[in-house]
């Protein structure tokens, strides 16, 4: 089984088959020593040779992280053949959603369709926990669309406004 | 002894009175609103009254409601726990009227701590020190600027009714003094309906000490050594020790004896705080300590006490509140060890600890030897947006402080709570610096630290761990949330890939 991973930015080829009771894996080529263990779901007791790991697995909304001891990760995992012809989703010249990092209040919508933002630019403000949370915009473009109102209550992952 | 306690609080602080409650066969009362229905207290309590919405002001800050389950289940008392009605007089007053003991001291002694500028005067009268300034409000801006002459900038402006760093301005020079006090008058008025403020002068870098103090309904008073809480961010403290470095058997003795002069002025009873600025110069063996405010209440951060005493300061508030005498006297109390607490917030240190609500996906707990975790969180818990974040307290506790940093490390490490942000990390930073380790500590400290960038070496072997871990859970299937982990897929062909990684997994896994 072929995967192409990117940690924290960096692609990896990770080919991983299990047979007979026995991991084998190449990592961009190497070959590992590897075993694994579920030892619940989301936490992972892997051995490369004879270290040991505990990796925490994270999802939130749409970023997954993977944790080795205190250090955190983002991961993207693809399957090769499943992307071909695919354009990312989180393509710079593609529309791009601005989501709540988390849930809260949007107290205050800062553009209208249409306008101008620069990467960076404030979009809204979301209160939670008593405290005003500022969420910029990804990208420098054109505010498309406001999915939100001010007043309205949104969960983490929400999609605030599309810029493109 | 009180049959069944009402505790008018939510969080790690209702688990903990709810705990107490049960270890004295006490049957125990939880109240909640409409967003807490699943909270911990909840489950743990013996009966469960919902109270209203979701702002406190509707629920937990409500005196008629919390009243009216008192008189409904029967409960002889109410522990306020710390924060919201912990401190409000006019509710003392109320459960007296309704016949209800409440766990705390008298509403008089709350009113005689109640304003900072009365607890200076009475203070003052006590013979207690207090830092140079007003013990009144300012009426004027001419007044301000004779008292901030006299004793010298920089000064510090203090709203009478304050708390939690609202209402307070540090002012440097004259030019800013006239804006400084517009401001916090404006705040407190705001924050508190009193736009009262006073001057006291401003002590650079001081440390943060306290005491605490229990006090029987019999006149009998003692004080259970100090804790150290220098480390605050924005006023609010993060992590807290006791005993402190600084504080010898001398100094100790000193500051203990001034507590429980301060307590015995007001004619206070139950548990209590004497809150102390100490200034240390450097190169000065001389420390000064001056009488800041006291709190009404039991503190976040009393499990630091309770390590080092032995003494269970929830039991202890309950048999006061029940009218019994303090079963030991002062020399009897004998400090053991040494105890670091961190308070495990809901918030993102790497968006400058915005606050960070949501859903618990996973939760891995430490233990072992010297640790002890007051927590109020569960796994698939969703932590609201309403309250304030704190979700835990992680204590360590060693023979000496430095067996005490290296198991609250230790822990630290074994701690994991996903799915939200958590400032778990900060306290490694805290744990690891050199200054923190040799107790060079102020209430500076924490701004100067996180101004510097974390030393954080990346570490490749790391990486390529993780490269084989996604792998392998992607082989396995295993997430919680049931997606697989195939990545960032927004689009339709998220459907693709979802099933790819399935027949790959059932590939795999065959």
């Amino acid at each position: 089984m072929l995967y192409d991973v990117t940690i924290d930015g960096k692609n990896y080829r990770l080919d991983l088959n299990h047979a007979e009771g026995r991991w084998s894996c190449r990592l961009d080529g190497r070959e590992l020593e590897v075993d694994a263990v579920l030892a619940r779901p989301d936490v992972l007791s892997l051995r490369i040779g004879n270290m040991a790991y505990e990796v925490k697995s994270e999802r939130v909304a749409n970023d997954l992280h993977l944790w080795i001891g205190s250090a955190r990760f983002a991961v993207e995992v693809r399957d090769p053949r499943s992307l071909r012809g695919r354009a990312r989703s989180g393509d710079e010249r593609g529309p791009r959603k601005i989501t709540a990092p988390m849930p809260g209040k949007v107290v205050r919508v800062m553009v209208r369709e249409g306008d101008e933002v620069e990467t960076g630019g404030g979009v809204a403000v979301v209160e939670a926990m008593k405290m005003q949370n500022e969420i910029k915009s990804p990208k420098k473009g054109t505010v498309r669309k406001i999915t939100v109102r001010e007043g309205a209550t949104v969960n983490a992952g929400d999609v605030l406004a599309i810029v493109e | 002894m009180f049959n069944k306690i009402l505790i008018a609080n939510r969080g790690e602080i209702a688990v903990r009175v709810l705990r107490a409650c049960h270890e004295m066969g006490i049957a125990a009362v939880a109240v909640y609103s409409d967003v807490d229905r699943a909270a911990l207290h909840v489950r743990k309590a013996d009966e469960a009254y919902p109270i209203g919405a979701a702002a406190a002001s509707e629920s937990y800050l409500n005196i008629g409601k919390i009243l009216d389950v008192a008189s409904r289940s029967g409960a002889d008392a109410i522990h306020p726990g710390y924060g919201f009605l912990s401190e409000n007089a006019k509710f003392a007053q109320a459960c007296a009227d309704a016949g209800v003991k409440f766990i705390g001291p008298t509403p008089a002694a709350m009113d005689a701590m109640g304003s900072k500028t009365r607890a200076r005067q009475a203070m003052e009268r006590a013979g207690v020190p207090c830092v140079p300034g007003t013990s009144r409000g300012v009426e004027s801006f001419e007044q301000a600027e004779q008292v901030a002459a006299r004793i010298g900038y920089p000064v510090m402006l203090k709203a009478a009714a304050g708390g939690g760093g609202k209402g307070m301005r540090l002012v440097h020079e004259p030019v800013q003094l006239k804006s400084a006090l517009e401001a916090a008058r404006s705040e407190a008025e705001r924050s508190f309906g009193d736009s009262e403020v006073y001057i006291e002068k401003a002590i650079a870098n001081p440390r943060h000490i306290e005491m605490q103090v229990l006090a029987d309904e019999h006149g009998n008073i003692v004080y259970l050594g100090e804790r150290e809480c220098s480390l605050q961010r924005r006023h609010q403290k993060v992590l807290e020790e006791a005993p402190s470095p600084i504080v010898d058997p001398d100094m100790r003795r000193r500051m203990g004896e001034v507590a429980v002069r301060v307590a015995r002025a007001a004619a206070y009873t139950n548990a209590g705080t004497v809150e102390f600025l100490v200034d240390q110069q450097e190169n000065d063996q001389q420390k000064n300590f001056y009488f800041l405010e006291m709190n009404t209440r039991l503190q976040v951060e009393h499990p630091v006490t309770e390590l080092i005493t032995g003494l269970d300061l929830v039991h202890l508030q309950i048999r006061i509140a029940a009218g019994e005498k303090l079963p030991f006297r002062q020399e009897d109390v004998q400090l053991r060890g040494h105890a670091i607490e961190c308070r495990i917030y809901a918030e993102d240190p790497d968006n400058n600890y915005f606050p960070s609500p949501g859903k618990i996906t996973l939760l891995l707990a430490p233990s072992g030897p010297g640790i002890r975790r007051d927590s109020g969180m569960y796994e698939g818990w969703n932590v609201p947006i309403d309250y304030d974040p704190l979700l835990a307290k992680l204590i360590g506790y060693g023979t000496d402080r430095n067996q005490a940093i290296a198991r609250l490390n230790r822990a630290l490490s074994e701690y994991f709570v996903g799915g939200i942000k958590t400032n778990i990390s900060l306290f490694r930073r805290i744990l690891r610096d050199a200054d923190f380790c040799a107790a060079k500590l102020d209430t500076g400290f924490l701004d100067r630290m996180l101004q510097q960038l974390p030393n954080d070496p990346v570490d490749s072997r790391a990486a390529e761990v993780a490269a084989v871990a996604a792998g392998m859970f992607a082989a396995l299937g295993a997430t919680s949330s049931g997606k697989g982990i195939s990545g960032a897929c927004t689009t339709e062909a998220e459907h693709h890939a979802s099933n790819w990684s399935s027949a790959g997994r059932r590939e795999a896994l065959r």
